[in-house]
């Protein structure tokens, strides 16, 4: 590639990286101004400060919705991982009728949001008695994302992972579910790390389920705790952009450092979805 | 050994899901004990509902529209970054990073640049000595910007998918149709195009899913208004049940947009795919 055309490339990228950065300078900028600075969004704030942060941190019970957050996250990761590989191995592996079908199922589904059922979904919850627990947070992102880790994990079984090993395993007297924990899970590495990914920006940054179900202010996510914040300070838009900030920082902090993952995981995960 | 995962399925989508067909031949209001089937009421209701077209109008804009304007940028992101050019690792995770924040808190950031009183885009029109717009207020506007915001976030995954998809296209045949005296355009139309088609399908579909079922950006930018003018399928249930006691409806409304979905996604699923080649 000649000189001057790698010059004009590389200032068309700068412009591109001018424009992706403005929201993020204007959230920034906002947060850091004092509550009386009414200048403009563009102009970098003459005295900063940090009380918003401290203040917004208090008044939207940002600690509690962390927890909540993290809490939904971790558990309903962990059961993605754990029965949707449970389950891909013999839709992988077992190619009866019924199996067939059942796999069918899980791809069917994954194309109809789970929310156009809001209505009886609603009802259910309201019938069973989860209304404002954790729980009916993480059963429901643990079905919305189970048929596309089905998908990605028997996808990888059935193109990478070797029957001979299995086999082996079989002929040293293990069982069906003692040769997949000890031979097929750890061989599944790569692809568990992309589902992990995946799902734990979704369920982190969900708003949907959880403006239906979790509602009572202890159980608040930080989705939800922001909207009620949100709410009530649309004329201090500089306590709101602190506790954006708060809020999207360790996601863009684990970004920042698993940044290679990250994006092999979006990308392998989707081009095999 | 998937009982458990079909056990979780069948309890949160499918079983809801089939409730709601039932639903929807009844009048409940959302709360009663007690509720009437009233057979396809709900259903002509909802074709002659002059609020039912505007929101599949919208919804149908922010799906095609967001699913157009990501692939297009996408590519040519991509196109550029695929380049040995210096800024490259820094323009990609810049480009990339929006799609980590959750949809509500960038639909709240863009409200910062967007609002009326004080908002990013005023200050500037009036620097310039320009009038003031009510950007979010208007709404021939909003929807588009609803769609604009859409795009900024999730155009990074579309150019992380073209940027594999250009990675694993083989030099040889550049080098070929470099030999036999190619344009950089021809290469483009006859070899990178047809090659590509896998991450197109991809990335039609996804965003098309993604865009028809918007919520979030909706709420956090314009909360469906002013009226209905900016609202969703997604929105305008949740408005129907919650704040208008309209169950049945809602759930009609349910019906819909899941049958739209699922028609719209699997006619794009087939038309690209039979575009797509082999290498």
């Amino acid at each position: 590639m000649d000189k001057q055309k790698k010059v004009i490339l590389t200032v068309i990228a700068a412009f591109i990286t001018l424009f992706h950065l403005i929201p993020f300078y204007i959230l920034i900028t906002t947060s850091l101004k004092e509550k009386g600075d009414f200048s403009s969004k563009w102009v970098f704030p003459k005295h900063i400060t940090l009380a918003n942060f401290s203040d917004a941190w208090q008044a939207a019970n940002l600690g509690n919705a962390f927890i909540n957050s993290l809490i939904i996250t971790f558990f309903s990761a962990v059961l993605l991982i754990f029965f949707g590989s449970l389950a891909a191995y013999p839709l992988a592996r077992r190619q009866t009728k019924l199996n067939k079908y059942v796999y069918v199922i899980f791809i069917a589904v994954m194309v109809i949001p789970p929310l156009t059922a809001l209505v009886p979904l609603y009802k259910l919850v309201v019938d069973i008695g989860l209304m404002n627990t954790h729980l009916v947070a993480i059963l429901n992102n643990v079905a919305a994302y189970m048929p596309l880790t089905i998908f990605l994990y028997s996808g990888f079984i059935r193109s990478t992972i070797p029957k001979e090993l299995e086999e082996a395993a079989k002929i040293d007297g293990a069982s069906t579910i003692g040769t997949f924990y000890k031979v097929v899970f750890p061989l599944l590495k790569p692809v568990t790390a992309s589902i992990l990914i995946i799902s734990c920006v979704f369920i982190w940054n969900d708003y949907q389920f959880a403006i239906f179900f979790l509602q009572a202010d202890e159980m608040k996510t930080l989705t939800v705790a922001l909207s009620g914040f949100f709410g009530q300070n649309t004329n201090n838009l500089n306590l709101v952009a602190s506790a954006a900030i708060m809020a999207v920082a360790p996601m863009v902090v684990l970004f920042l450092f698993l940044q290679k993952h990250f994006i092999q995981g979006l990308a392998s995960g989707s081009v095999k979805g | 050994m998937y009982l458990p995962a079909l056990a979780v399925v069948c309890f949160f989508i499918i079983y809801p899901f089939l409730d709601g067909l039932k639903i929807s031949f009844t009048n409940w209001d959302g709360f009663s004990q007690t509720f009437d089937y009233v057979g396809f009421k709900q259903y002509t209701r909802l074709l002659k509902d002059p609020d039912t077209w505007l929101v599949v109008g919208n919804t149908l804009l922010y799906g095609l529209g967001s699913t157009i304007f990501q692939n297009v940028l996408g590519l040519l992101y991509a196109l550029l970054l695929n380049q040995s050019i210096k800024a490259r690792a820094i323009t990609r995770t810049i480009v990339y990073l929006p799609v980590i924040i959750s949809p509500l808190i960038m639909g709240y950031i863009w409200y910062f640049f967007f609002a009326y009183q004080d908002g990013a885009l005023n200050d500037a029109l009036q620097f310039f000595g320009l009038h003031k717009i009510n950007a979010l207020g208007d709404p021939n506007m909003n929807k588009w910007l609803i769609v604009f915001v859409n795009t900024y976030q999730f155009v990074g995954i579309a150019m992380i998918i073209y940027l594999a998809g250009l990675q694993s296209i083989s030099k040889d045949y550049y080098e070929a149709a470099q030999m036999d005296g190619a344009t950089a355009f021809q290469q483009f139309k006859n070899i990178t195009l047809p090659l590509l088609m896998p991450s197109v399908t991809i990335n039609m579909v996804l965003n098309i899913i993604g865009g028809l079922k918007l919520f979030d950006v909706i709420i956090a930018l314009t909360g469906g208004g002013p009226g209905n003018a900016s609202q969703s399928m997604s929105t305008f249930m949740y408005d129907l049940y919650f704040n208008r006691q309209d169950a049945g409806y809602a759930a009609t409304e349910g019906i819909l947009m899941a049958v739209m979905i699922l028609v719209i996604s699997l006619a794009a699923l087939i038309f690209f795919k039979r575009k797509e080649v082999e290498a």
